[in-house]
C-alpha cells in the first residue's frame, strides 16, 4: 500500500485561536462569581420593587422590605437570639435523625445486598414507607410517642431513611461484572469482596444518598416543630408562631436563616462527598468550565 | 512460508482429532503448503498441553447455543490466538477455562498453577493507586505486604510502568491502564495466560506498541497464551498459531500456523508474507476457505 504521507500530514492542524489557558480559566472564575451576583442584584431590586411600589404602606408588612428585614431580623439582639436559638434546636433534631438514619439505611441496605431474600422481603416495605404521607400519620407518632424531640427525630428518620437505602443498595449492586469476575478467578471470600470491592465502589452513590437524606431531614426537623411543640421550640415553631403575630420582618429572618441551614447542610455533604470520592471519582469532582 | 489447517492438537496428546477439522487448506492443494510441517509440530509435543478443551459445548439456559463441541490444546509456552465474528463465544472459551463459567458438555483440563486473566477493558479500582491496583490479587492471595509490594514493584518494572506508581487509574491513557491490568496479572506469575480482546478499545498505535511489549513479556515469562481477537493481524502477530471460529453456535472451522519465530519486530506486520497469511485468515474467517 503506498500512501503519501507527505499529503496527510500536511492535513491541518486546528488554529490555535484560543486565549492562553490561563486567562481563559480566570475569564470563567469571573463569571462564575459575577452571574450569580447579577441574579442576586435582581431579586432585591424585584422585593424592593413589590415593597415600596406595588404594596402600599399600609400592606407593606406583607413582604417587608430587605433592610427592614436584616435590621429587625439580624441586628435587634433580642430576635438574632430567639431565631438562633430556634434554629439550633431543629438543628439538633436533624443531625440525629440523619445519623439515625444513615446507619440504618446503611446496615439495611448491606444486608439487602448480601442476600436476595432480605432485599426481597424488605424493598417493597422500604417504598411503602416512602410512598405514606408523613404528614398522614403525625398525629399518630405523637399519640405514641408524646410531642417532643424523640418524635421529632422520628419524623426525620421516617423522611429520610429511603433515599440512603436506595442510594447504598444501588452503589452496592451495580459493581462491573468483571470486576466480580477478578474477585472471583482469585477465590475472594465474601467479607473481602464486601470490604475491598462492593463497599468502595458503592461509596459515590452512598455519599449522593446522604446528601439528599440530610436535605428532608432538614425539611423533616421543620415540619416536626409546626406538629410537636413541646421542649424547645424549634425553627418551625417559630416561624408559627411569627406568622399568627404578623411579625413579618422576624419571619422574613427566620427562612432566611432555615435556607441558610439547608444550604450548609448540602455544602457539608459535598465537602464530604469529594473529600471521600474526589480523588477517583468523576461525579465528585469540582467543576471546572473548560 | 508453511500453513498448516486442521490440526486442532498436537497429535502426541490424547485429544480426539474430529475429522472434520481436516479441513480446506490440503485438499485445496494451496501453494502456502510447503515445507517442514512435521518438525515445527514436534515442538509442541512435549509433556500435556497446558490447556486442553476435549469437545466442549455451551448452552446458555436460554437456549442460545455458544458453543459446539470444540477441542483445542495449547502447549506450555505456546501462544494461541483465537479469531471470530463477534457472538462467536471465543469469550466464552475463556470464561470455561479459568472456571468462571462450566460447560454444559466436554471437558476441560487447564495445568495446575495460576491463572492470568486479561479482561477487555483494564477492570482496575478507581480508588486505587497503581500501585494498589497492582497489588490487588496478591493482596486477596494473603501475600505478606512485604512480599507483594516486592512483586508490584518487578510487575510496574516489566510493563514500563515506574514513575506511575501513584497515578489513580482516572489520570492514565486506555494504553497504560491496560498495562496497569498486565502487571496486576503478572505478579501472580501465571503458567496460563487468558486474554480476552485486551486492546480492542485502544487505537491501532497503541495497540501495536501493546502488541510488541506482550511479546517481549511473553519471551520472558514463557507463559502459555490463549489470546483472544477480532483482529486478524493482531491474531497472526502474536500467536503461533491462529484458531478461526465459526459465527454462533461457535465451531473451530480452521487452525493456521504462524511460520514466524520469535522474537518478532513490528515491520513484520508490512511483510509480503505476512498480509498472505492475514488473507489467509481472514477467507477462513469470511467462510471463503481457499
Amino acid at each position: 500500500m503506498s500512501v503519501q504521507l507527505d499529503q496527510l500530514t500536511v492535513d491541518k492542524v486546528a488554529p490555535e485561536a484560543d486565549a492562553p489557558r490561563s486567562t481563559v480559566r480566570k475569564r470563567h472564575r469571573t463569571v462564575r462569581i459575577v452571574a450569580p451576583m447579577v441574579v442576586f442584584v435582581a431579586v432585591i431590586g424585584i422585593w424592593l420593587f413589590v415593597s415600596y411600589v406595588l404594596l402600599d404602606s399600609s400592606r407593606r408588612f406583607l413582604m417587608p422590605p430587605p433592610q427592614s428585614v436584616v435590621q429587625v431580623g439580624f441586628f435587634e439582639t433580642a430576635n438574632l437570639t430567639e431565631i438562633l436559638h430556634a434554629l439550633w434546636s431543629t438543628t439538633q433534631v436533624a443531625i440525629v435523625g440523619l445519623a439515625i438514619s444513615m446507619a440504618i439505611g446503611t446496615l439495611v441496605a448491606v444486608a439487602m445486598s448480601q442476600a436476595i431474600w432480605v432485599e426481597s422481603a424488605i424493598y417493597p416495605w422500604a417504598v411503602v414507607l416512602q410512598t405514606i404521607p408523613i404528614l398522614a400519620i403525625v398525629p399518630l407518632i405523637g399519640f405514641w410517642f408524646q410531642y417532643g424531640f424523640n418524635s421529632r427525630v422520628l419524623i426525620c428518620v421516617l423522611i429520610s431513611l429511603f433515599p440512603i437505602i436506595t442510594n447504598t443498595l444501588f452503589g452496592l449492586k451495580s459493581v462491573d461484572r468483571s470486576h466480580h469476575d477478578l474477585f472471583t478467578l482469585q477465590r475472594a471470600s465474601r467479607w473481602k469482596r464486601f470490604f475491598k470491592l462492593q463497599l468502595p465502589s458503592a461509596l459515590p452513590a452512598t455519599v449522593t444518598g446522604w446528601r439528599i437524606a440530610a436535605g428532608l431531614s432538614v425539611v423533616g426537623a421543620i415540619v416536626g416543630d409546626f406538629f410537636f411543640r413541646q421542649g424547645e421550640p424549634g425553627i418551625g415553631r417559630l416561624i408559627d408562631d411569627y406568622l399568627s403575630g404578623l411579625q413579618t420582618q422576624q419571619l422574613f429572618g427566620a427562612i432566611i436563616l432555615s435556607s441558610l441551614l439547608g444550604l450548609t447542610v448540602f455544602w457539608i455533604f459535598g465537602f464530604l462527598g469529594r473529600v471521600l470520592v474526589g480523588s477517583w471519582h468523576d461525579s465528585q469532582q469540582t467543576r471546572e468550565l473548560e | 512460508m508453511e500453513l498448516t489447517a486442521g490440526v486442532p492438537a498436537p497429535s502426541g496428546s490424547n485429544v480426539a482429532k474430529p475429522s472434520r477439522f481436516r479441513s480446506p487448506l490440503e485438499s485445496a492443494g494451496t501453494p502456502l503448503q510447503a515445507g517442514p510441517v512435521q518438525s515445527e509440530d514436534a515442538g509442541f509435543q512435549a509433556g500435556p498441553p497446558a490447556v486442553a478443551f476435549r469437545q466442549v459445548s455451551k448452552t446458555y439456559a436460554d437456549g442460545t447455543r455458544a458453543l459446539s463441541e470444540v477441542s483445542l490444546s495449547v502447549a506450555h509456552g505456546e501462544m494461541v490466538a483465537i479469531v471470530g465474528p463477534s457472538g462467536c463465544g471465543k469469550s466464552t472459551l475463556l470464561r470455561l477455562a479459568s472456571g468462571l463459567s462450566v460447560p454444559s458438555g466436554g471437558t476441560i483440563d487447564v495445568s495446575p498453577g495460576n491463572l492470568g486473566y486479561v479482561f477487555q477493558d483494564a477492570t482496575l479500582l478507581p480508588w486505587r493507586t497503581v500501585q494498589r491496583n497492582v497489588e490487588l490479587l496478591a493482596e486477596l492471595a494473603d501475600v505478606p505486604k512485604k512480599e507483594r509490594a516486592r512483586l508490584a514493584a518487578e510487575a510496574i518494572e516489566l510493563t514500563g510502568l515506574t514513575g506511575f506508581e501513584q497515578h489513580r487509574p482516572r489520570a492514565l491513557s486506555g494504553g497504560m491502564r491496560m498495562r496497569v491490568s498486565l502487571a496486576r496479572a503478572l505478579t501472580m506469575r501465571p503458567r496460563v495466560f487468558l486474554f480476552d480482546e485486551p486492546f480492542g478499545a485502544l487505537d491501532e498505535i497503541t495497540r501495536e506498541r501493546l502488541n510488541g511489549e506482550l511479546l517481549d513479556l511473553f519471551a520472558k515469562e514463557h507463559f502459555a497464551g490463549v489470546f483472544v481477537t477480532h483482529s486478524v493481524s493482531e491474531a497472526a502477530f502474536l500467536a503461533s498459531r491462529v484458531v478461526v471460529m465459526s459465527p454462533r453456535p461457535g465451531r473451530i472451522v480452521a487452525e493456521v500456523r504462524v511460520p514466524f519465530g520469535y522474537p518478532r519486530s513490528p515491520e513484520l506486520r508490512f511483510e509480503p508474507d505476512f498480509a498472505q497469511l492475514a488473507g489467509q485468515i481472514s477467507a477462513y474467517l469470511r467462510g471463503k476457505a481457499v
